[in-house]
């Protein structure tokens, strides 16, 4: 395992931290594009020292890079390559109903944090609502 | 039997392809979708008969060394859980076909085929004998989960399905960046072997890997201060399925920190689990307590819940842990029931408001009696299961002298009973509202109380089983806290 693997690691980690707090859906999927590298180089550098590739018939056992954390990085490939196939599919579902991929607020969230209000009618916490927010709500909601 | 532990994975995914290719045949559909999970049932039952008698279970996938292969361990522990868990989605896939007669239920095409996945993703996350795999599972299980949430495409599951998917996708690219930390420390995967190989790393690192596991599967099962994703989506789905979630997929979560935890010796975590646990039942019941909403009021009680569980953990004694497993056992059918309730609400009224339904012990006296046993059991109250559970738990606490824990516990339980009693004064009790009627066809509603019914028999079960179902539990943690037998099952196996 080289330094260089473990700061590239760190890096891909980071970025595709910070991608993922962002409010656009997009943006959180190139996040985890970036993260889920980070998550399979991480398992390739478990393997540990660097070998030959590990094919029965091109090198002996001992001069081979350990198979085990390479198949395990394979499986990890293919199911984030399905999630992030489901993840665009509901970025643009979003787009369809509001015209953005933006990550909403709960609307429960604010209603419930609504009444706190000080005397000069500063919000303390939370977020004014809208009247009608809590059917909004509701309508939102019936879904049986 | 080692084919029946195989088989126990393989049955639900194979019917699920079936299920898929047979969307639009209503009736086969059904047929093999309900088929399927009632033979798993027998499947599960047989072997938790089995286990009981002759002891652990160990299939070895494809005959491959256990160090380097997939091995699937059906020991006390996975099998009592098995069992609780395909008992409960057969159910909900009856009430499931009940609502869908009435044409209100989710997209049913959809609905059967993903139980089936969700179904083989948590019988592999329980029967799974190594990390990877277990990894796996819980992605199968939560990819069904997604589209059971999110299939509709209404806006307010969109908004929710976002958060959802994007905060248990993260956890679990933590789960395979934890996967690496495990391999790259111990040069295995396999539970057995890490059982053997992690008590001797150094104490940072072994306890590195102990809080990083705790909180990708607290982020899972919904402990503080992990859990907001789960209020906010829950509430949304369709009420059968958020019924199985509530059931599922929150203690699975639980089910493998128990196993994962208690295997690699991290007893030094205790204290802090306890810590985390209390906050978890405290927070979760102050959240119930503040909604208005049947469901929404539910989902703060899946998180409060959790924390009794972490609760019989944290003790890290054969009694406490026996009390979370018990615990467990109990908490699927009961979580599950209840939300099946809050969806006859539904289904009767068109909303679960509390300030909109009122009065219903008179024209659905029967829904009334549904609801008010499992909400006791939850509560804790003797004779149901939960006071059984409870009991177990407390008990392990007063002998562990962890009183704080125990006096939190209890605070938790009466709180618990207060938010079911507001439930209880709002829906049930009072002036019947003139809200407007949905007509429901008379069989679907049938089978759809008939199928709740059924639940609530399933939780009065475990009260009564609760001398047997005890002795097992001792078993399972005894089991896992020596981890000598499993070890060695798993390894000569």
């Amino acid at each position: 395992m080289s330094a260089t693997l473990i700061v590239v690691i760190a890096g891909l980690a980071a970025i595709g931290t910070y991608l993922v707090t962002s409010r656009l859906l997009s943006r959180i999927v190139l996040g985890f594009a970036l993260f889920g590298h980070a998550a399979v180089l991480a398992l390739v550098a478990a393997g540990g020292e660097d070998g030959a590739p590990p094919l029965a018939d091109r090198s002996t056992a001992d001069e081979m890079s350990n198979p085990v954390p390479q198949a395990l990085a394979l499986t990890a490939i293919v199911i984030s390559f399905g999630l992030t196939l489901f993840l665009l599919a509901l970025a643009r579902r979003q787009q369809q109903l509001t015209g953005d991929d933006l990550v909403e607020d709960d609307i429960e969230d604010r209603r419930i944090a609504a009444p706190a209000i000080d005397a000069d009618g500063d919000h303390l916490i939370g977020y004014a609502v809208a009247p009608g927010a809590r059917d909004a709500t509701i309508e939102n909601r019936s879904s049986t | 039997m080692t084919t029946l532990v195989g088989l126990a994975v393989g049955i639900p995914l194979v019917a699920a392809m079936l299920a898929l290719l047979l969307r639009t045949a209503a009736r086969w559909r059904d047929v093999v979708t309900l088929g399927s999970l009632v033979g798993l049932t027998g499947i599960a039952t047989t072997l938790l008969v089995h286990v009981r008698a002759e002891g652990t279970v160990v299939l070895r996938v494809g005959g491959w060394d256990p160090e380097l292969g997939i091995v699937l361990v059906a020991d006390a522990f996975a099998v009592l859980v098995l069992l609780a868990a395909v008992l409960t989605i057969t159910i909900v896939e009856v009430f499931a076909i009940g609502q869908r007669r009435s044409a209100m239920g989710a997209d049913p095409t959809v609905v059967g085929p993903m139980l089936l996945v969700l179904t083989g993703g948590v019988s592999l996350s329980i029967l799974t004998g190594d990390l990877f795999t277990l990894f796996v599972g819980f992605e199968l299980m939560l990819v069904a989960s997604y589209v059971l949430l999110t299939h509709q495409g209404r806006a307010g599951q969109v908004r929710a399905g976002m958060t959802y998917v994007v905060m248990n996708l993260f956890a679990s690219t933590l789960f395979l960046i934890g996967v690496a930390i495990v391999y790259a420390a111990t040069g295995t995967v396999n539970m057995a072997l890490l059982a053997e190989r992690v008590p001797d790393l150094s104490d940072g690192v072994r306890l590195g890997i102990g809080l990083w596991f705790l909180v990708v599967f607290g982020t899972k099962a919904a402990m503080f201060p992990l859990f907001s994703w789960l209020p906010d989506s829950y509430p949304t789905a369709p009420t059968t399925i958020t019924a199985v979630f509530a059931g599922l997929l929150t203690k699975i979560g639980v089910y493998v920190m128990i196993r994962f935890h208690t295997l690699t010796d991290m007893d030094a975590l205790g204290p802090l689990i306890l810590v985390i646990a209390g906050l978890t039942m405290i927070v979760g019941v102050a959240g119930a307590l503040a909604q208005d909403d049947v469901k929404r009021i539910l989902s703060f009680h899946i998180v409060s819940q959790i924390g009794y569980m972490l609760m019989g953990l944290g003790l890290f004694t054969v009694a406490g842990v026996a009390g979370a497993v018990l615990f467990l056992v109990h908490q699927i059918p009961v979580k599950t029931v209840l939300f099946l309730v809050g969806g006859l609400i539904e289904v009767d009224r068109g909303t679960s408001a509390l300030d909109r339904v009122s009065g219903m012990i008179a024209s659905r006296p029967g829904v009334a009696v549904l609801f008010a046993l499992p909400a006791l059991s939850l509560a804790g109250l003797p004779p149901f299961s939960g006071f059984v559970a409870k009991l177990a738990l407390v008990d392990a606490g007063i002998d562990d002298v962890a009183i704080a824990i125990v006096v939190v516990a209890l605070v938790g339980s009466l709180l618990t009973l207060l938010s079911m009693v507001k439930i209880w004064i709002g829906v049930f009790w009072g002036a019947p509202d003139d809200g407007e009627r949905r007509l429901v066809p008379a069989t679907s509603w049938r089978t759809m109380t008939t199928a709740a019914a059924t639940a609530v028999g399933v939780t009065l079960a475990v009260a009564v089983l609760s001398g047997p179902l005890w002795e097992m539990s001792e078993r399972a943690a005894t089991e896992l806290l020596d981890k000598e037998p499993y070890v060695t099952e798993v390894m000569s196996g």
